[in-house]
């Protein structure tokens, strides 16, 4: 019995049925923290794409520093260092909000090179033809670059959306109750962990086929006419 | 009357190397002056600075009488954003690569800095620039993507998107250079019928000799960041004073 369901492991297939209502407040964590976390990473990825464009290096140079600690260092102790150093200097989050912000920060390393690919893309050409043409900054980022860098980024985003939706088990080891720390603790339960981690690997292969099909949707329906995607 | 360019011992360097040192330039408001010179000798580097694509390290530079940079005390060679906008207002350049937005049609290419810097009605500027596309004989493109166009054809675009500005002084560099040989009498055709209007500036940089010679009330010939000779077209052509003149023409015209 849990969250009210109790669970039949008379056959497998019961057992099954009978825990994927516990599985769905599970899979419903999940969720939520690959949307946190990816909104997270799009946000940050931007700001330090820009900011890696800035002129002054002192600027560049610190930016470019934390984007490589962020991505060269293994996703877990960012996690571990944020729930149990954190704490220490008296900022306690709870552990939802941790993990999101740890996958969040750890993508926006990975985002933040899609960016800078996408806009390094736009060449030096369209930037002059913008200012002859007395556009501002801001018009030219608008109406010239992030037209031509969306449909360039949206597909490398799209795959770090799955990827970052596989990798939100990894919350579990600090207590978040996702989707594999319900089916474990279920198994602890029912001494019978078969059932429960196959249906979680399960549900993850039907979210990540849905999030490609959904990615390849939104790149087909995405204003490209005109651009050279290569 | 006043010049409307005027360069006065403006030098400006990449780095260590100095493209153009004490250069002294003027051009009177309506000219036509063409450019030549042999490559790396500073001829789009001229025009770039004038674009306010480069930023220049000594000297003074005015667009009528506005200078480069501000007179108050902003430093001698830094030019506010706000003020570098109101001389590009009235400059205009065609680029030896086009430079057209690939994702937008031909007529908003056309409409868009109208719109967007002009601040025009979108009816209006669409009005203007069909105009202008009838005038470069790209009309019925309107509709059209870049990309399916030839070279020729968006050069001609360029041009038009360039005039939709209406600027005074408009800058062409190199503009036939990135052209299939038989493209390139169709954008030369267009650039000589904006040779008659009156009031508008060109400078012309071009490899395009029989062009150049046609269109030009001035020739300059350019050579490592200096004017070494320049005059009527004909004048340059058919007798060049200075060696180094003769020796580019010999080696341009064969
Ligand atoms: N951004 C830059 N950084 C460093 N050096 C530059 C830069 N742009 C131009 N130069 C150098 O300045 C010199 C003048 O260049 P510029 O492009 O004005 O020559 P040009 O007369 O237009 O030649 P071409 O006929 O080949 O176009 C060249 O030696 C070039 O290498
Ligand atoms: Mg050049």
């Amino acid at each position: 019995m849990m969250y009210g369901f109790a669970w039949d492991t008379s056959t497998p297939l019961a057992y099954a049925i009978s825990i994927l209502p516990i599985l769905g407040i599970g899979l419903i964590v999940t969720l939520e923290a690959t949307v946190c976390g990816f909104a997270i990473a799009m946000g940050v990825g931007l700001v330090f794409a820009l900011l890696r464009r800035a002129k002054s290096r002192l600027i560049t140079w610190p930016v470019g520093l934390i984007v490589e600690f962020l991505r060269d260092t293994p996703l877990l102790i960012q996690l571990f260092f944020l729930f149990y150093v954190l704490p220490q200097f008296g900022i306690v989050l709870p552990a939802f909000l941790t993990g999101a912000l740890a996958l969040g920060l750890q993508y926006s390393a990975y985002t933040s090179e899609v960016y800078r690919a996408g806009l390094e893309a736009i060449g030096r050409g369209q930037w002059e033809a913008a200012t002859a043409l007395n556009l501002t900054r801001a018009q030219t980022y608008r109406d010239v670059v992030i037209p031509q860098a969306i449909p360039r980024i949206v597909p490398a985003l799209g795959n770090y959306l799955v990827s970052m939706l596989k990798d939100t088990p990894v919350l579990s080891v600090i207590t978040v109750v996702d989707m594999l720390n319900l089916a474990n603790l279920i198994g602890d339960r029912t001494f019978e962990y078969l059932v429960p981690l196959s249906l979680v690997g399960l549900i993850f292969l039907i979210l990540t086929l849905g999030c490609s099909a959904l990615i390849h949707v939104i790149e087909r329906v995405l204003p490209k006419r005109g651009i050279a995607l290569r | 009357m006043n010049p409307i360019i005027r360069f006065s011992n403006v030098t400006k360097r990449f780095g260590a190397l100095t493209v153009l040192r004490d250069f002294d330039f003027e051009v009177k408001q309506g000219e036509k002056v063409t450019l030549i010179g042999p490559s790396g000798s500073g001829k789009s580097t001229v025009l770039r600075i004038l674009m306010t694509l480069e930023p220049f390290q000594e000297g003074t530079l005015t667009l009528a009488g506005m200078p480069y940079h501000e007179p108050d005390g902003h430093g001698p060679f830094k030019a506010r954003e706000k003020h570098l906008r109101q001389i590009r207002s009235h400059v205009g350049m065609v680029f030896q690569s086009f430079n057209l937005f690939p994702h937008m049609t031909v007529l908003r290419n056309v409409i868009e800095a109208p719109v967007r810097v002009l601040g025009l009605s979108r009816n209006e500027a669409e009005c203007r620039a069909v105009d202008l596309l009838n005038m470069v004989g790209l009309a019925d493109k309107k509709d059209h993507y870049p990309s399916q166009l030839s070279g020729g054809q968006q050069q001609r675009v360029a041009i038009a998107r360039a005039l939709a500005m209406r600027p005074r002084v408009l800058l062409f560099d190199e503009p036939t250079s990135a052209l299939d040989p038989q493209l390139v009498g169709e954008v030369l055709g267009v650039i000589r019928s904006l040779a008659h209007e009156h009031d508008l500036t060109m400078l012309l940089v071009t490899h395009e000799m029989r062009f150049a010679r046609e269109v030009s009330d001035r020739v300059c010939f350019f050579d490592k960041g200096q004017i070494v000779e320049q005059g009527e077209p004909e004048r340059i052509f058919s007798s060049p004073e200075q060696p180094r003149t003769r020796e580019f023409l010999a080696s341009v015209l064969g």
